[in-house]
């Protein structure tokens, strides 16, 4: 019988390591250097094979749904950063958007093009997160070294664009706060010259051919397309299990209607298929990005949208104009009131779906905010996926699943 | 049989260097601060960049292990969660003396922005901290900095290690 | 007098509020003839409370207790393969209820409807873990954060706080900064209540200020010169530090540079 737990057993302290029918239970986290953050699993192992998962996450959960019922709407944009905290921008944008579907306003185009801009480019530095941590986990160290290198790179343009190097705030509700600074441009051209010769010539070249890559990573983490379905898997999940869904083609915001470019799908459904997917997705961002840089150019110099309801006028209106002073205190004071009403909006976060699900009572605070985070059906997946693995296994299923756990626990 | 005469006077001088016992410990120490991968949070993202390519850490002496045993400064890079809490304490215990703490970033510092049920509000509410860091998040020059002045405070210290694990004892 | 803060509601409040003022609404649209959302309200018909088109998506409001069967029709006739989002919202106070919705993907048709219900507080509702396995951690969650039972469910145990946790953080009555128990759930986990005299308070004020604080560059409400007396009779105290590596710098630094 199984002790209740207490002060003096608690409850991780209370399972039977060796069981009778020979199975062993191994407890794997919460600090684990390949864990991918606080995950901790419980494994059952019968000799090296895992017969029982049981994933157990909320090791970082900091309440950030609560903290979005007591701030107002832009109070709490820089809190969305910490939910992927591998690519802020793309939580930024897609609470910016729910908030403005809310709203009924729509962005100006160059705050769309900077913002399309954006996504993308933190899309590259995702993966390229995604790439050096995998391939560390599964035991490639200088992939590691070389991903960072050119990661670097990126934050160095977000820095230049934002000043922050991580948590990045970047996208206002209604707009972008800035425009990009001079000769950002051309640093973004070199750069992604940068980043499609260095997915061939390096990463694609250590690894694709790479025999050990091959063998730790095919067939493993098998998810059939049903299965990634009903667990809820978005993104390159999704599309590793060949389902060709990319919100950013279904269901399209921003630019990307505009824009041309390729769902990169795998048939393969495994890990090494994913990982295919990975280096192609950062390739199709480098397309989407030299293909936004022209159309910059075309565009107005406008980047908060219009609406004095819910947003400060521009910073020469406030010190000239009487009433969008009034109404700028009033948005700083009070924050704004958007309708009543509820909506869900999703976007194509670097990990999946990521949907803002909002509920407006008409009130400065939203009276329900849900973060849907992709990492949270992908840690669920984990239950199932891991049975019948191999612990070596265990850690190329996690890394190549790509939980962040900012989003998995909030 | 030629015999090997050595004049030390006449040469560069004696082969031996006069220093204190403090002195040749703490250099020791300080020059090998090996942390432990406690990442937490958002800050462990830069405490990584800050161990990979362009803001090379191995140049300090410093290279992260993944087990408490082996290393001598915690770096506890992120929020800390009420539910994680107990680990980070038991992690803690785990390292061997001699044994620091930084404490990376300002959810570690004084649970930051996150002033919520679940964030434990300062580290040093359940281990002892040497180094706070402050940032949000900090960036990897920062985190240089703080392990530079973890040396320099590990330098004045003394290397009489039965006082300073007395002090040790105390809880908080 | 001290202002009232309703107990049932713990949530901030805007602290001003026009009398006359009446929040618009997103505007909700009819389902449209020939639509997709139009086949889908048919198919489902007897069932609907009702329905309508909001910010793109179809809305259906439906009985708590046909939620399964509604969602089973949803997935088999009407293609709507994932579930995307399940979760609830806190309408305690107001209506004694909680608000759930299930947030659906149909992959072929790029359409999202969003299935709403309402439970009494206390009622458990039929989980749906067998058509949509993504609900297993989406109603653990809703468990964990509400305290609402589900039925049927393999493992309904709390997801994100810890085990032995008390109340359920989402709801209404749940204030931010957390209960007793939460103020201490570190402290009575590593050292045990007795150590909470010594370890003191959580300092939650983020503009707190130690007026005794490293170089007294300034005062709260007006500022001093660098070093000016400010103590206004009272006895200082002394800045205490960590006193883990406890070396006096005063002295022992002075006295490391004299042997050198």
């Amino acid at each position: 019988m199984r002790q209740q737990p207490n002060k003096l057993t608690p409850f991780f302290e209370n399972l039977n390591f060796e069981r009778d029918n020979n199975t062993m239970v191994i407890n794997f986290g919460p600090q684990h250097p390949s864990a991918h953050g606080q995950l901790r699993l419980v494994l059952e192992l019968d000799g090296e094979q895992v017969i029982k998962a049981y994933p157990d996450i909320g090791y970082l959960h900091r309440g950030i749904e609560k903290m979005a019922e007591n701030m107002t709407y832009n109070e709490f944009l820089p809190t969305t950063d910490r939910l992927d905290y591998i690519a802020s921008t793309s939580n930024n944008y897609a609470y910016a958007l729910a908030v403005e579907k809310l709203l009924g306003i729509k962005a100006p185009r160059r705050a769309q093009v900077i913002r399309t801009m954006l996504l993308e480019l933190n899309r590259i530095i995702s993966h390229l997160f995604f790439i050096a941590t995998h391939a560390l986990d599964v035991g490639a160290m200088s992939v590691f070294l070389y991903a960072f290198r050119e990661r670097e790179f990126a934050m160095d343009l977000m820095e230049e664009y934002c000043g922050a190097r991580l948590t990045h705030s970047a996208v206002r509700i209604g707009g972008v706060p800035l425009d990009l600074p001079m000769g950002w441009l051309e640093n973004l051209a070199i750069y992604c010259d940068k980043v499609d010769h260095e997915v061939v010539h390096t990463y694609e070249a250590l690894l694709t051919e790479n025999r050990i890559w091959k063998m730790r990573l095919e067939n493993v983490g098998v998810i059939s397309a049903e299965e990634a379905l009903s667990w809820g898997c978005t993104g390159p999940m999704m599309r590793g299990s060949g389902v060709k869904y990319d919100i950013r083609k279904e269901e399209p915001y921003e630019l990307y209607s505009e824009l041309d470019f390729d769902i990169p799908v795998s048939d393969t459904c495994d890990s090494y298929g994913r990982y295919r997917l990975y280096m192609e997705e950062m390739k199709q961002s480098t397309r989407i990005l030299r293909q936004l840089i022209p159309m910059y150019h075309q565009s107005t110099p406008q980047l908060m949208a219009h609406a004095p309801q819910y947003i400060s006028a521009p910073k020469e209106e406030i010190m000239t104009q009487n009433y969008a002073l009034m109404q700028h205190f009033v948005l700083v004071a009070q924050g704004m009131r958007p309708p009543k009403g509820e909506v869900y909006v999703p976007t194509e976060s670097p990990k999946g779906e990521l949907g803002f699900y909002i509920k407006s009572e008409g009130e400065p605070y939203a009276y329900r905010l849900k973060c849907r985070a992709p990492s949270f059906f992908h840690a669920g997946l984990l239950q199932e996926i891991l049975v019948g693995t191999y612990l070596a296994d265990v850690v190329t299923i996690i890394g190549s699943t790509n939980i962040v756990f900012g989003e998995v626990d909030r | 049989m030629a015999q090997h005469q050595v004049n030390y006077a006449s040469s560069a001088g004696l082969p031996i260097a006069l220093t204190t016992v403090d002195h040749l410990v703490n250099w020791g120490r300080s020059n090998s601060l090996w942390p432990l991968t406690y990442g937490l949070a958002c800050c462990a993202i830069e405490m990584m960049a800050s161990g990979s390519s362009r803001f090379d850490f191995d140049r300090f002496g410093t290279i992260f292990r993944a087990s408490p045993r082996q290393s001598d400064v915690m770096i506890l890079a992120g929020t800390l969660s009420k539910k994680h809490s107990e680990f980070a304490r038991r992690l803690y215990d785990q390292m061997t003396e001699p044994k620091w703490v930084i404490s990376m970033g300002s959810c570690a510092n004084t649970g930051g922005m996150f002033n919520t049920y679940a964030t434990v509000q300062g580290v040093d509410r359940i281990i002892p901290v040497d180094i706070y860091l402050p940032g949000c998040a900090p960036r990897p020059e920062t985190l240089q900095y703080a392990l530079m002045m973890l040396q320099t405070k590990i330098r004045k210290e003394s290397a009489n290690m039965n006082k300073n694990t007395k002090q040790n004892l105390r809880l908080v | 007098m001290r202002k009232y803060t309703p107990k049932d509601n713990v949530q901030a409040k805007s602290y001003y509020s026009d009398r006359f003022w009446v929040a618009p609404r997103v505007p909700r649209e009819a389902v449209e003839e020939g639509t997709h959302f139009d086949r889908v309200v048919a198919t489902l018909r007897s069932q609907i409370k009702l329905s309508y088109v909001e910010v793109g998506q179809l809305v259906i409001h439906i009985d708590a207790n046909e939620n399964f069967a509604v969602i089973k029709k949803l997935k088999e006739e009407c293609g709507y393969a994932q579930c995307s989002e399940q979760s609830a919202v806190d309408y305690l106070a107001q209506d004694g209820e909680f608000e759930l919705f299930y947030q659906f993907l149909n992959i072929n048709e790029a359409k999202r409807v969003r299935v709403v219900c309402r439970i009494k507080k206390g009622e458990a509702i039929e989980s749906i873990v067998p058509l949509y396995k993504s609900a297993n951690f989406a109603e653990r969650e809703m468990y964990d954060m509400f305290g609402i039972k589900v039925n049927n469910h393999p493992y309904l145990k709390r997801i994100i706080m810890p085990d032995d946790w008390e109340g359920h953080p989402l709801l209404k009555t749940y204030p931010l900064q957390g209960d007793e128990f939460a103020a201490w759930y570190e402290v009575d986990k590593i050292f045990g209540k007795e150590y909470r005299e010594i370890i003191g308070p959580e300092n939650r004020d983020p503009a707190s200020i130690d007026r005794y604080d490293t170089k007294r560059f300034s005062r709260v409400g007006y500022e001093v010169p660098f070093g000016a007396d400010i103590s206004q009779g009272e006895v200082a105290k002394e800045i205490e530090y960590s006193k883990t590596l406890l070396v006096d710098y005063k002295t022992k630094s002075k006295q490391l540079d004299e042997r050198k």
